[in-house]
């Protein structure tokens, strides 16, 4: 006779068995991956991510003086530091502060880019997006389509804060991109690094379209790279192929990318695997044909993200690749996520798609 | 205490009752027989060719109303809705104006485009979402729009309008251009949560911006005694710092006057102004609705005796500008044309079904090109069949 789990049984064995040498708190799952040095755009500095967000507003503010900065407590710096210097260096017309009510964050965002102005919104965490969601997707992203291109927000984009940061829990570690990638209109974009966060936050201020730009705020502090202290902008809807590799496709954004560069190496170096690590970069509009091209080469492919599983971008990269690549496909793909639970504050190790979940997938579908 | 300008003590627990607040008074120019009140002081009466080009756009609308909303009857265009009561409201509040002041409304404002300078034909392209449609086709009918009168495009969701608007009139604030926005909505809206995020963004950032609340007693079926129990939409103002008026909306030159004011007052003082003019629903509130299922014949009756059109007729009357016959010949005159603007809107073509793919970005995303030819193939494949 099978013994049935159900959630009494689960907790029953995990708490015995696993959880307990487990709770302490891990400073954090994955180890950051710095931007190879290149002097290919000028100068560069030391920055790390949130440094280069701030950098990236600067150039804006100085270069465009139709641009304004706004968001709750953006005036005084930011709570995670991304606007800080700014209201000193462009007056508190330019940068100020909201009242505190994101629909009104993001509808008055889109008013200001209707009448010319470029609009740099922030949500203080990607959790608190959803009192926005009507502004974003049934304004924001209709807005050209709707008009018949009389108007437009295109110079709107609103910057939030997403993802893991070890002790979130439920309302400070959400990565909710699915959600808006539903929407036609919207461009959705995730920087991996300090580097990628300044010219992809550049590209999406100055894009004619209203875009989201969300910060993986585990890294804002631990991301540091050579950044160029030039102006330079990293192509959107264009996913990067970071690690070439033979036997198998790993596709994520965001922190999740360190941690498939991670697992690329133990596989390689332990098992003799060659994976083929792709940062996806813009979730929409995605990059098909850079995904096809290389599943077409390995045969195989797992997509991984921190969102839950059930609904997230991996069913949607899943779906499009078992359509452009069947007959290349020598196993099933797998999705390594987030479990359709909420994000859960002291089990957060235990949800996450850490390297071990990821290289076990590997090894699985290598030998499928 | 921070935010609190003035801060007495009292030694008297007391609970501030709402009702011991007086109702505001509407501010009328007009009487019912359309007489001008004595005790109105410093009010501006336009000149005669203006007071009847405001007569005249109002009985224009009023046309355009009835004739679209029989075709949509007759299943000639999907949906209408018309703007029967509202006419002084709307066309009143538009002379006001300034021609560059940008408007956002919600979908009960057709007489403020058309005092604008928007063609009944336009009007008709967008009913009909033909090829003409500066739109596009790609929303229902009254869902218009006018890059070239300021005019932002209408939407179908309540109330989203609202905090736009104030963004807009932060940006006019900052570039120094001389334009306020003016955003209408009706007292049903001003329920949404944006109604609240707007009146406060205005107020804490300073916005020239005028809130022109149309309070016409319903929201589909829902009375206003269900939709709030303050003094109206205008009792919203005070608690966030905002100016107010209120205003008789059946009366076209309270209504002009009243919005002359707010404009000289949001653009001196660069602050936000909340107006609501008090008004009522004649007609169904679409054709997806029959209004008798809720409210007495009796009552629509009781407000078809205070048309606004009538209102204002009889001042232009007793002024000698205007009279019966001028309504029949000006009213053939507009229908024939009308009908003349219907019939060549009716028969235009759709747009090229490639239009659909068109506009959702700036540029067009390879996923929809290839969206494009797979809808090719199936129009060939159903050529074949």
């Amino acid at each position: 006779m099978h013994s049935t789990i159900n959630k009494y049984s689960l907790v029953c064995h995990t708490t015995k068995n696993i959880l307990c040498g487990c709770l302490k708190r891990h400073s954090s799952h994955f180890v950051y991956h710095p931007e190879p040095i290149s002097n290919e755009l000028g100068k560069t500095s030391k920055k790390n991510m949130y440094q280069a967000i701030n950098n990236a507003m600067d150039l804006v503010l100085s270069k465009d003086s139709n641009s304004v900065v706004f968001g709750e407590d953006v005036g005084f710096g930011g709570v995670f530091r991304c606007t800080s210097g700014l209201r000193e260096r462009y007056g508190k017309d330019r940068v100020f502060n909201t009242p505190l009510c994101e629909q009104g964050i993001v509808g008055f965002g889109i008013g200001l880019a209707v009448a010319g102005t470029t609009a740099i919104a922030e949500i203080q965490f990607a959790d608190y997006m959803f009192p926005a969601l009507d502004q974003l997707v049934n304004e924001a992203a209709k807005y050209r389509y709707r008009s018949g291109n009389l108007f437009d927000c295109g110079k709107l984009t609103v910057r939030t804060p997403c993802s893991a940061v070890g002790h979130g829990g439920l309302y400070h570690s959400q990565s909710p991109e699915s959600f808006y990638a539903h929407a036609p209109g919207l461009k959705i974009v995730m920087p991996r690094s300090a580097l990628t966060a300044k010219g992809l936050l550049l590209s999406c201020i100055r894009d004619p379209n209203p875009c989201i730009f969300f910060e993986p705020k585990i890294m804002y502090r631990l991301a540091v790279d050579d950044v160029p202290d030039d102006d330079y902008e990293l192509p959107l809807e264009k996913a990067e192929v970071l690690i070439e590799g033979r036997d198998i496709t790993l596709i994520g954004w965001g922190t999740q990318v360190h941690v498939l560069l991670e697992v690329a190496e133990i596989a390689n170096k332990d098992f003799g695997i060659s994976c083929e690590v792709i940062d996806l970069v813009t979730i929409l509009p995605w990059d098909k044909q850079t995904v096809a091209n290389s599943v077409k080469k390995t045969g195989r492919a797992i997509v991984s993200h921190e969102a839950p599983l059930t609904g997230g971008f991996g069913a949607e990269i899943s779906a499009s690749i078992q359509e452009d690549c069947f007959l290349h496909l020598e196993s099933p793909i797998r999705r390594v996520t987030g479990y359709d639970t909420p994000f859960p504050h002291v089990f957060e190790q235990f949800y996450l798609p850490n390297k071990w979940k990821c290289l076990q997938a590997i090894k699985e579908l290598v030998n499928y | 205490y921070r935010g609190i300008n003035k801060v007495n003590y009292t030694s008297n627990l007391n609970i501030n009752e709402p009702s011991l607040n007086s109702t505001v008074p509407i501010f009328r120019v007009l009487n019912d027989v359309g007489d001008i009140s004595n005790n109105c002081k410093s009010i501006i009466i336009p000149e005669n060719n203006d007071l009847i080009k405001m007569y005249k756009s109002m009985v224009l609308l009023s046309i355009m109303d009835k004739i679209l909303y029989e075709s949509q009857r007759q299943g000639r265009i999907s949906f209408y809705m018309t703007n029967e009561g509202e006419e002084a409201a709307q066309i009143g509040s538009a002379a006001g104006l300034n021609s560059n002041d940008l408007v956002y409304g919600q979908y009960r404002e057709a007489g403020v485009l058309l005092f604008r300078g928007f063609a009944p034909e336009q009007f008709m392209n967008q009913c009909f979402g033909n090829v003409d449609d500066l739109g596009k086709g790609k929303q229902m009918p009254v869902h218009y729009g006018s890059k070239n009168l300021n005019f932002v495009t209408l939407s179908s969701p309540l109330t989203t309008q609202l905090p736009q608007a104030v963004g807009s009139a932060y940006s006019f604030k900052r570039s120094k251009v001389n334009r306020c926005t003016i955003v209408y909505f009706g007292e049903g809206a001003s329920s949404e949560g944006d109604a609240h995020a707007a009146f406060n963004f205005a107020s804490t950032l300073d916005c020239p911006i005028i809130f022109f609340c149309r309070n016409n007693g319903y929201a589909i079926s829902t009375p206003a005694n269900e939709q709030y129990r303050g003094d109206g939409i205008v009792s919203h103002g005070p608690g966030y710092g905002i100016a107010t008026i209120r205003v008789d909306g059946n009366d076209i030159l309270a209504v002009y006057n009243a919005v002359l004011k707010a404009r000289e007052y949001v653009m001196t003082h660069t602050r936000p102004l909340l107006l609501e003019a008090m008004t009522y629903r004649r007609g169904h509130h679409s054709t997806s609705d029959d209004s008798t299922a809720y409210r007495s014949k009796d009552e629509i009756k009781q407000w078809s005796i205070k048309n606004p059109i009538i209102r204002f007729k009889q001042l232009l009357e007793k002024n000698n500008l205007w009279n019966n016959q001028n309504d029949v010949e000006y009213e053939k005159e507009t229908k024939k044309q009308l009908m003349q603007s219907f019939a060549i809107a009716s028969k235009k073509n759709k747009p090229n079904w490639r239009e659909m793919f068109n506009d959702v970005y700036h540029e067009i995303p390879n996923s929809l090109f290839a969206a494009c030819i797979e809808m090719l193939k199936a129009l060939e494949g159903k050529g074949k069949e």
